[in-house]
């Protein structure tokens, strides 16, 4: 075939062009999508690549971005969609290269030529446990059905319906079986990580939360203090809301008040409705053991019993330990920093429940931007912003920030140039799961700028020294970088609240009212 | 069911659907994981996602399932006579009626629709029955509605190909003497120039006549010598050990049944003759098949609740399946286009799109779902026997059951992959494959190659949306 011959100097340069294919019934997850998109815009000559499947939302991103064509248009759910813009050349050679990119090794121990599952139904009987990650309007459905084959599931996947979350609930409670999730962020059974997982000495505590985030700081931290983990149970985040009613705490409840290997029951959510708090806080009471309950923010009055009601997930872990007899980390203080030239907080985490905790002490920030558009200028508000960008609103059609950093690093360029901003907070996530190194994105945004010319950073490390990533190694690379650390989410927030805002008496009673009602 | 223990039960085994690099986390703590090679159900629709979950382990559609195939299992096919078409079946008994009814292959299909060689069939029975005396007069009566058209299925009778069955045509009656159930088919023309495949012409006509005239009293003959009929459960069983598949591989078995009815044929009027046609048709026993296959899927039909695929057939325009809780609706699509081989002179170019009442032989686990048994045929689609084993293994993950007597040498003896669940097809997204003959698209002209099919995942999406999930 005739190649069109590359623009030489004097002619003017070729003109980029969009093309769009599809591959039928080619299904790939949002990560390895992200990663062949990410190989093939390496390509010289390839502008954009953009590989989605082919769902009326993503359709809709990629129209936005003016990278959908007629073709692309008539794929459908099931289809895979390679948007691409760049010159004709470089489209042929992206176009031959997308199926080595998007080949799956087989995986280790697998015999070659075994056909392997497609569907839970398919799964050998012995199989005790469904992990589910699809996209959200496929996840509550393979949950059902893993239910229905006698499997416990763990649903990762948001964007779930809500009455689909009920009924797989529900389904599960029916059939003694629990379903964590959907939006479940962390697990660990019996030593076994689901999800996003730290590397965590073993131990006495059970954990249940609501929070996926929350469950890792506060694990890591009683990990820091010497305390060990035996189970933890995650919910998703919408269980102890009016519509679940908790279903999945309470039961989850009930395994761990079972589990003679646990001393000791920590729950922790979000702010739940009061009557569902009321109702897990009743099963509390009723406890062999005792129990701390960490409903961030929420004023709850101690139900009595043995539990301990406390805000926010530093005084969940310090609680924690004291009852069993340990020590607490003795309260920290945050240095003097200088603050930048705005009056405005940037907090950008890739946890709900740390967006959760600072909103306590600045409930006037805003909580959303709308959704990311890939190549649009992005514009901060002229107020305090703190974003969970973990939220459905910016992860339809890609994944969690904790895999992909690529949103977080655009709206942490925005944050570091705008002459708005007083600080930026940033939470640091490792563990099984998280990228190799995620520290690295963050740093290549905050290092293009020189330390004089930008707002101060202050973050925190959710790990422990064990985790693949080693919390110890990338604290150093975030100091190194200029950034400012705190210990935990909870110094974090308070930090960055008194540089933007003086301190009052009424905040500082809510963010160290560690555990004193019990 | 006693659900498994959460905690305290190692060593864990996991499925991991969705995101593979999660399938890593359990694996670091020496957890066995599976990750699947998932797509999204339903060809990606989130709603009949659902439904198919709600439909998944539900403990009515479960034992309906269970009643669905034991009784298609339960069936014995037993061949027990050749009677002219008008003389059992009532639809095409002009002389009670006054009609000029026509049964035609796959779901209903009105004459302006049909595709050429079905057309052919039509214009080749009008002059069969002396309805017209020229192809012309035949179209015409045809354009005018002085002919009626119903599909084979809908009276117990299955028709290859074009599937045109008229009132004088004989066809093969089979019975399951458990329940005196019967079904019926035509008698297979043999290779080459045939009215099923839309050939026309003195040499089609005179061999129609001449099977109803001779061929058909002379198997009535040499039948009534065998009271009990002729078992063909057993002799597919052993057909499916010497290489037949019994859908488009009909060798073994088509010697077998000449074998048991050879010494009475042999004492008929013009038994050298008959002997003659029947040892130069290696298809002759793919009617039988098929008309075995219906008795049993038919059985299964009409189960409330019950997902199981009971029949799938094409009329050469559009393909359509049938479920056993769904009553007598049709889920179609348009057809699909047979991969395969073509002979001299001949290419896709001049196929029509894919024919036939004999995918019903998939659907009681032979064809396709027997490829295992047949590396004969692999050819077809330039496969090797690989392929073979490979997807019989694969039909294995869309059926409920394995047949207790129909087993495949080649895997260990296993029963054939039996029963297709309306459920897993559209869970798997593995398509049911077909192995069938090639027609050429234009009326007149007939078989022009074979090869291998796959019924459309649109048929069975429809079937799920008409699905009710039960109480």
């Amino acid at each position: 075939m005739e190649r069109t011959p590359h623009a030489t100097p004097g002619q003017p340069p070729e003109q980029a062009r969009t093309l769009n294919v599809v591959r039928s019934d080619a299904y790939a997850d949002s990560v390895a999508l992200m990663r062949a998109a990410g190989h093939l815009t390496d390509l010289p000559g390839v502008e954009t690549a953009s590989l989605v499947m082919a769902t009326a939302p993503n359709k809709r991103l990629l129209a936005d971005a003016g990278l959908l064509t007629a073709d692309g248009d008539r794929a459908r759910p099931a289809d895979l969609l390679i948007a691409l813009r760049g010159s004709a050349d470089a489209l042929d050679r992206a176009v031959a290269a997308v199926d080595g990119l998007l080949d799956q090794d087989v995986p280790p121990g697998e015999e070659p030529g075994a056909p392997v599952p497609r569907a839970l139904t398919e799964t050998d009987p012995a199989t005790g446990l469904a992990l589910i990650s699809v996209p959200g309007p496929y996840a509550a459905a393979e949950a059902l059905k893993a239910l229905r084959r006698g499997l416990h599931a763990f649903v990762f996947s948001d964007n779930v319906p809500l009455d689909q979350e009920v009924r797989l609930k529900e389904e599960a409670h029916r059939l003694g079986l629990l379903a964590m999730g959907p939006d479940c962020g962390t697990a660990l059974l019996d030593g076994v990580p689901l999800g996003f997982a730290n590397a965590l000495r073993p131990g006495r505590i059970g954990l249940i939360g609501a929070s996926g985030t929350g469950l890792q700081q506060i694990s890591c931290l009683l990990d820091a203090a010497g305390e060990g983990v035996r189970q933890m149970i995650g919910t998703g985040g919408r269980d102890l809301g009016a519509e679940v009613g908790g279903r999945t705490t309470l039961d989850a409840f009930e395994l761990l008040d079972a589990d003679p290997g646990c001393a000791l029951i920590l729950l922790v959510s979000k702010p739940p409705d009061p009557r569902v708090a009321a109702r897990v806080l009743a099963r509390a009471v009723r406890a062999e053991k005792p129990v701390v309950a960490a409903f961030l923010g929420a004023d709850h009055p101690a139900p009595g019993g043995s539990v301990t009601v406390v805000t926010t997930l530093r005084a969940a872990a310090d609680t924690a330990v004291r009852v069993l007899g340990g020590t607490p980390t003795p309260p920290w203080t945050a240095p003097h920093t200088e603050p930048g030239p705005g009056p405005f907080l940037r907090a950008l985490y890739a946890g709900g429940t740390f967006a959760y905790e600072a909103r306590q002490v600045l409930p006037a920030a805003a909580e959303t931007l709308g959704p990311f558009v890939p190549g649009r200028q992005l514009a901060l508000p002229e107020r305090h912003v703190i974003l969970d960008l973990g939220d459905d609103t910016y992860t339809a059609g890609r994944p969690h920030p904790m895999i992909d950093p690529t949103v977080r690093a655009a709206h942490l360029r925005a944050a570091l140039t705008d002459p708005g901003t007083r600080v930026v907070v940033l939470d640091v996530v490792l563990g099984h799961g998280a990228g190799p190194d995620p520290v690295a994105p963050l740093t290549a945004e905050i290092e293009r700028i020189p330390v004089r010319e930008r707002p101060p950073v202050i973050a925190f490390v959710v790990g422990t020294d064990r985790d693949p990533q080693d919390a110890r190694a990338q604290r150093d690379l975030l100091t190194a970088a200029g950034v400012l650390l705190a210990p935990t989410s909870t110094d974090a927030a308070r930090w960055a609240a008194d540089l933007v805002a003086p301190r009052t008496a009424a905040r500082e009673s809510r963010l160290t009212a560690a555990g004193g009602r019990s | 069911m006693t659900a498994p223990a959460l905690l305290g039960d190692a060593p864990a085994r996991i499925a991991s659907v969705g995101v593979a690099a999660f399938a890593d986390v359990p694996r670091t703590a020496g957890a066995d994981v599976t990750h699947l090679d998932w797509r999204p159900p339903a060809g990606g629709d989130p709603d009949l996602a659902w439904k198919l979950a709600e439909l998944t382990g539900h403990a009515r559609v479960e034992r309906a399932n269970e009643e669905a195939v034991a009784r298609l299992l339960g069936v014995r096919p037993v061949w027990r006579d050749v009677r002219t078409a008008r003389d059992c079946l009532p639809v095409l008994d002009d002389r009670a009626t006054g009609e000029r009814v026509l049964l035609h292959a796959g779901p209903p299909v009105d004459w302006a629709d049909m595709c050429g060689p079905m057309r052919a069939g039509v214009i080749g029975a009008a002059l069969l029955e002396g309805w017209a005396d020229t192809p012309e007069q035949a179209q015409r009566l045809a354009d005018q509605g002085a002919l009626r058209f119903e599909p084979c299925h809908h009276h117990e009778a299955v028709g290859p190909m074009g599937g045109i069955t008229s009132p004088s045509m004989p066809v093969l009656v089979v019975e399951d003497p458990g329940t005196g159930r019967r079904s019926y088919a035509n008698l297979n023309e043999g290779a080459g120039r045939c009215l099923r495949y839309g050939a026309l012409g003195d040499d089609v006509m005179d061999r129609l006549r001449w099977m109803a005239d001779v061929l058909a009293p002379a198997l009535r003959e040499a039948l009534r010598a065998r009271t009990d009929g002729v078992d063909l459960r057993a002799v597919t069983a052993q057909a499916l050990q010497m290489g037949d598949e019994c859908h488009s591989r009909n060798t073994a078995a088509s010697a077998l049944l000449l074998r048991e009815l050879a010494a009475p044929l042999a004492r008929t009027a013009h038994g050298p003759d008959v002997l003659e046609f029947l040892a130069g048709n290696h298809y002759w026993f793919l009617n039988f098949s098929m008309a075995a296959s219906k008795l049993a899927t038919s059985a299964a039909h009409g189960v409330p609740h019950s997902t199981l695929v009971t029949a799938f057939a094409r009329n050469g325009v559009e393909v359509g399946i049938r479920v056993s809780g769904l009553g007598d609706a049709w889920f179609t699509a348009p057809a699909a286009h047979v991969e395969g081989l073509y002979f001299a002179g001949y290419g896709p170019q001049d196929a029509n799109p894919d024919i036939g009442d004999s995918a019903i032989t998939e659907t009681n686990g032979l064809g396709g779902f027997s490829l295992a048994a047949a590396p004969a045929i692999t050819g077809f689609v330039g496969g090797t026997v690989d392929l073979a084993l490979r997807t019989s293994r694969d039909m294995a993950r869309i059926t409920l059951a394995r047949h207790e007597a129909y087993r495949l040498p080649a895997l260990g003896g296993i029963g054939a992959p039996v029963g297709i669940d309306l459920r897993a097809v559209l869970d798997t997204g593995i398509e049911p494959v077909v192995t069938t003959g090639i027609a050429h698209r234009e009326p007149g002209i007939g078989q022009i190659g074979a090869g291998l099919v796959h019924a459309p995942l649109e048929c069975f999406r429809g079937a799920l949306a008409a699905f009710p999930v039960p109480a």
